[in-house]
């Protein structure tokens, strides 16, 4: 299925959820949706008949400077096509209903992107840190990040 | 955690508790492959949760990237992600980059992209087989299989002077064209090798110990591979028919003939350990195939031709995808207009793979718990990133 | 001079003499299984191992021993300091105990005793005791692990163990190891596994049962010296190194020696049950005491090989295997087995 069709269905299913994307002479074709709906959507788009999107191949974290985003690159075994959506929030307010119930997968994503870019996951059961130690302070993939002079005593820049 | 599980009485009235047990398995343990470490609830020798703890090899992957000079300079930076894997890293991020850039490359440069990556998995699955026969106790495989992967790293070592992280592939072309007598060598190891693979197949994963510890242990079912989004021999070892080599080709692997490899649950159940453990054996001999043909049909050309001078992409961005010795390597890149890259994430088989573990081991005993480890074949460079 | 000869001839003094020379047997020996079992582990391996130190590294099991000593002997602060040290003599004592009733030749044995293998048996189940003292004591868990499954282990194992021993004995008639070797004299047609000196009819008859007591009692054997595939109480994967993982220097070279001094006792008490001890295999041609013990040590060193070979080619089993293995598989066969002896040898 192209991703106009598939554009297309998504409009059809939630108006004006669906923002601006761009369809068409880029590597990936890509909508931008309603963070707010994002649980919702993804809910669809897995278990539509015509979509099954059933293969989250990742999610990733971006900061757009005063926004993040998250990127949800979807692939379907059922029907192997292809289809990226974006949500974006204010860096302030970040807060984005968790996939997980949705995607298992979603979960060690998502506490990546929450551990690196603070984006909070609401409904993630168990949004902990990952990669970073628990107690680490600040977000290091925002643009704006200042590294801590000192962790737990110890120097940081060396 | 002191839960009790279970209370019984003596004949003189004492009450005698038994009690879950929580053992720290790493990180500084034999089978946890790196660093990992995993808080193992016991009880006796049952494993009642297991919570992985990562991060112990954490070295900024995403944010040293976006402090490059250029795109270029991140392929050094790949290599070090899987470090039993690099041809492949390298591969990865270049696919991803290509596709941003739109860079068509000489078809040579396909070519030699894909033995290097057919070379590199045999190499990584040896590894895989290696260290998965050690944790069961079986120490000698091991070693047959890096007698061979050693000719391996020689070939690398020939084509571009590194053993481990080469910094071969690069975008729109190669650090170097072949060096003279490489194809000879390799079609030599294509054959001396074919005879150590049975070798150890016999050796090992038909060895009748070997298949009473790892027939129906861990089964992961499809839906659920599925849904974890594992992919690799995880995914096929579930007997999911995908393999992106053929299910979203890319570069040239539509041109060679071929198999996908699943599992079959010829000892148990679909998607245990040994199903697992099999493919990437018989992988082996598929990527064996795609040398031999690749080599057969190598053309003439020019490697560097296409290599661009200055990369300054079209804001964007572009998430490229390479089957991995692990599974599905993915890089996505997003370029605003500048000669660094905005952002770069990874996504890490291993990372993505090891996030079933709780759900495959619950139930499982403590030493099923590393052949669940040893199985899911993670590298910690790449998990931590 | 004449006083040391008197010295020496004291009884005292001689019988310690005496009950020293396994000891000596046991040092000389753990270093040739050291390096051996490096050197065979290697060739299996497709590799060379020590080959730096003397000729083909023949010296390196001294530099290893020189290593171990001069190691600094750590006791974790939290350890149970007084089982800590306890636990590795203890085990040595179990196993070097036994050694006072293995029939070295016809001029050679500790203590002649007429319960010898009796005695054998409950002597090294001292072993347990060791083990179980050094998982706990070491306020370890992965040792804890260890000390448990071994102890699980070598208890179950003990069981198939000695069935096959009773099993032996009921041919014999003796329980005296010395005795059972002297059955076995007059060359290989007379060693037990090929039915002892019993007249024809039942010496056939015995063959096949005796044989898969042989079977139960190395495979048992295997088990009690945590090897291979049944290392399970130091399953390295697992277990990290299990009950003898926060050991060193001294203390774990004792470990270390026991397993070794362990196996070649297993391996002596298969040859004397079931392979003419000290008897050499033709008849009168090379036997006398001297190559008696040539003899014995020879073919105790077959099995120590065997063992070594296991170790290196197959994987390790899990728990509940090891315990099926024993349980449901070696005692019920060995139960069978003595009950047919038993009609046999009334027959």
């Amino acid at each position: 299925m192209t991703a106009q069709e598939i554009n297309e269905i998504l409009k059809a299913q939630f108006g004006d959820a669906v923002l601006e994307g761009k369809l068409e002479n880029v590597p990936d074709p890509f909508v931008k949706v309603q963070p707010e709906r994002i649980l919702e959507i993804a809910a669809f788009v897995r278990s539509d008949e015509r979509l099954q999107f059933d293969y989250l191949m990742c999610l990733s974290g971006v900061d757009y400077k005063g926004k993040l985003g998250v990127t949800y690159h979807l692939y379907s075994m059922v029907h192997r096509h292809k289809f990226v959506l974006k949500v974006e929030v204010p860096t302030e307010t970040p807060n984005i209903p968790s996939v997980e119930s949705v995607w298992k997968t979603a979960d060690w994503h998502e506490r990546e992107a929450f551990d690196l870019y603070g984006i909070n996951f609401t409904g993630h059961p168990d949004l902990r840190r990952i990669l970073l130690p628990y107690d680490w302070e600040g977000y290091p993939l925002r643009k704006d990040y200042q590294t801590p002079e000192y962790y737990n005593g110890m120097k940081v820049p060396y | 955690m002191t839960e009790t599980t279970e209370t019984i009485k003596t004949s003189t009235g004492r009450v005698l508790r038994t009690e879950e047990m929580v053992v720290n398995m790493g990180p500084q343990h034999p089978s946890t492959h790196g660093v990992l470490r995993l808080e193992v609830v016991l009880d006796g020798e049952i494993v009642v949760d297991v919570i992985p703890h990562m991060g112990y090899l954490h070295r900024c992957f995403e944010k040293h990237c976006e402090h490059m000079t250029n795109y270029q300079q991140v392929v050094p930076y790949v290599d070090r992600m899987d470090y039993v894997a690099a041809m492949t890293n390298e591969f990865a991020y270049v696919v991803a980059a290509e596709k941003l850039l739109k860079i068509e490359v000489p078809e040579r440069v396909h070519y030699i992209r894909i033995i290097m990556s057919e070379l590199q998995r045999i190499a990584s699955h040896l590894i895989a087989i290696g260290t998965f026969g050690i944790d069961m106790g079986a120490f000698t495989p091991f070693l047959y299989y890096f007698r061979d992967r050693e000719k391996i790293l020689e070939l690398f070592e020939m084509t571009c002077g590194a053993r481990l992280l080469y910094n071969y592939i690069w975008i729109g072309g190669l650090s170097h064209d072949l060096p003279p007598g490489f194809i000879e060598k390799t079609k030599e190891f294509c054959k001396d090798f074919k005879t150590t693979l049975k070798e150890v197949n016999d050796l090992l994963n038909y060895n009748e110990i070997f298949i009473k510890r790892t027939a129906n242990v861990g089964v992961l079912p499809k839906d659920l591979a599925i849904n974890y989004a594992c992919s690799g021999p995880m995914l096929r070892g579930s007997g999911v028919n995908f393999d992106l080599r053929r299910d979203d080709p890319y570069t040239m692997y539509d041109k060679f003939e071929w198999d996908v490899i699943v599992g079959k649950g010829e000892m148990g159940a679909v998607g245990d350990v040994w199903d697992r453990n099999m493919v990437r054996q018989r992988e082996m001999w598929e990527s064996l195939r795609i040398i031999e043909q690749a080599i057969a049909s190598l053309p003439e050309g020019d490697v560097q031709k296409a290599i661009p001078k200055r990369i300054r992409p079209v804001p964007g961005d572009a998430y490229g995808r390479v089957e991995g010795p692990r599974g599905e390597l993915g890089f996505y890149i997003v370029a605003e207009d500048s000669v660094t890259p905005y952002r770069i994430k990874a996504r890490a088989p291993a990372f993505v793979n090891l996030s079933v573990i709780n759900e495959i081991s619950k139930g499982a005993m403590l030493a099923d718990l590393v052949a669940i480890i040893g199985s899911i074949d993670i590298v910690l460079g790449e998990v931590d990133r | 001079m004449e006083t040391l000869l008197t010295f020496l001839s004291e009884p005292a003094v001689t019988a310690l003499l005496l009950a020293l020379l396994p000891l000596a047997f046991i040092l000389v020996y753990a270093l040739v299984v050291l390096y051996g079992e490096m050197k065979m582990a290697a060739h299996i391996q497709n590799r060379l191992a020590y080959m730096e130190n003397g000729w083909h590294g023949t010296l390196q099991p001294f530099a290893d021993m020189l290593k171990l000593l001069q190691k600094e002997d750590i006791i974790p602060a939290a350890a149970d300091k007084f089982l800590f040290i306890l636990a590795p003599y203890l085990v040595f004592v179990g196993t070097y105990a036994s050694f006072a009733v293995l029939p070295f030749s016809s001029g050679y044995i500790g203590s002649n005793i007429d319960l010898g293998i009796f005695y054998l048996v409950a002597v090294s189940s001292l072993v347990v005791v060791g083990l179980l003292m050094s998982g706990w004591a070491s306020n370890n868990k992965w040792s804890l692990f260890g000390a448990l499954r071994s102890a699980a282990q070598l208890v179950s194992y003990e069981i198939p163990g000695v069935l096959a021993i009773l099993g032996v004995v009921m041919v014999y008639g003796t329980m005296n190891m010395q005795s059972m070797t002297q059955m076995q004299e007059g060359g290989i047609q007379n060693w037990l596994i090929l039915g002892g000196n019993l007249p024809l009819v039942q010496k056939l008859s015995l063959i096949p049962f005796l044989f898969v007591l042989f079977v139960i009692y190395l495979v048992s054997s295997m088990a009690e010296v945590n090897r291979t595939p049944f290392d399970l109480p130091e399953a390295e994967s697992e277990l990290v190194q299990g009950y003898n993982t926060e050991y060193s220097g001294m203390k774990f070279a004792i470990f270390y020696l026991a397993e070794y001094a362990n196996l070649f006792l297993v391996s002596a008490v298969v040859v004397v049950m079931f392979f003419g001890g000290w008897s050499s295999p033709f008849g009168s041609f090379m036997s006398g005491p001297v190559w008696g013990g040539f003899w014995f040590v020879l073919k105790g060193m077959f099995f120590v090989f065997f063992n070594v070979w296991l170790r290196w080619t197959l994987p390790r089993l899990r728990v509940d295997q090891l315990m099926y293995v024993s349980w449901k598989v070696l005692t019920p066969f060995a139960l069978v087995c003595i009950v047919a002896i038993g009609f046999i040898m009334v027959m």
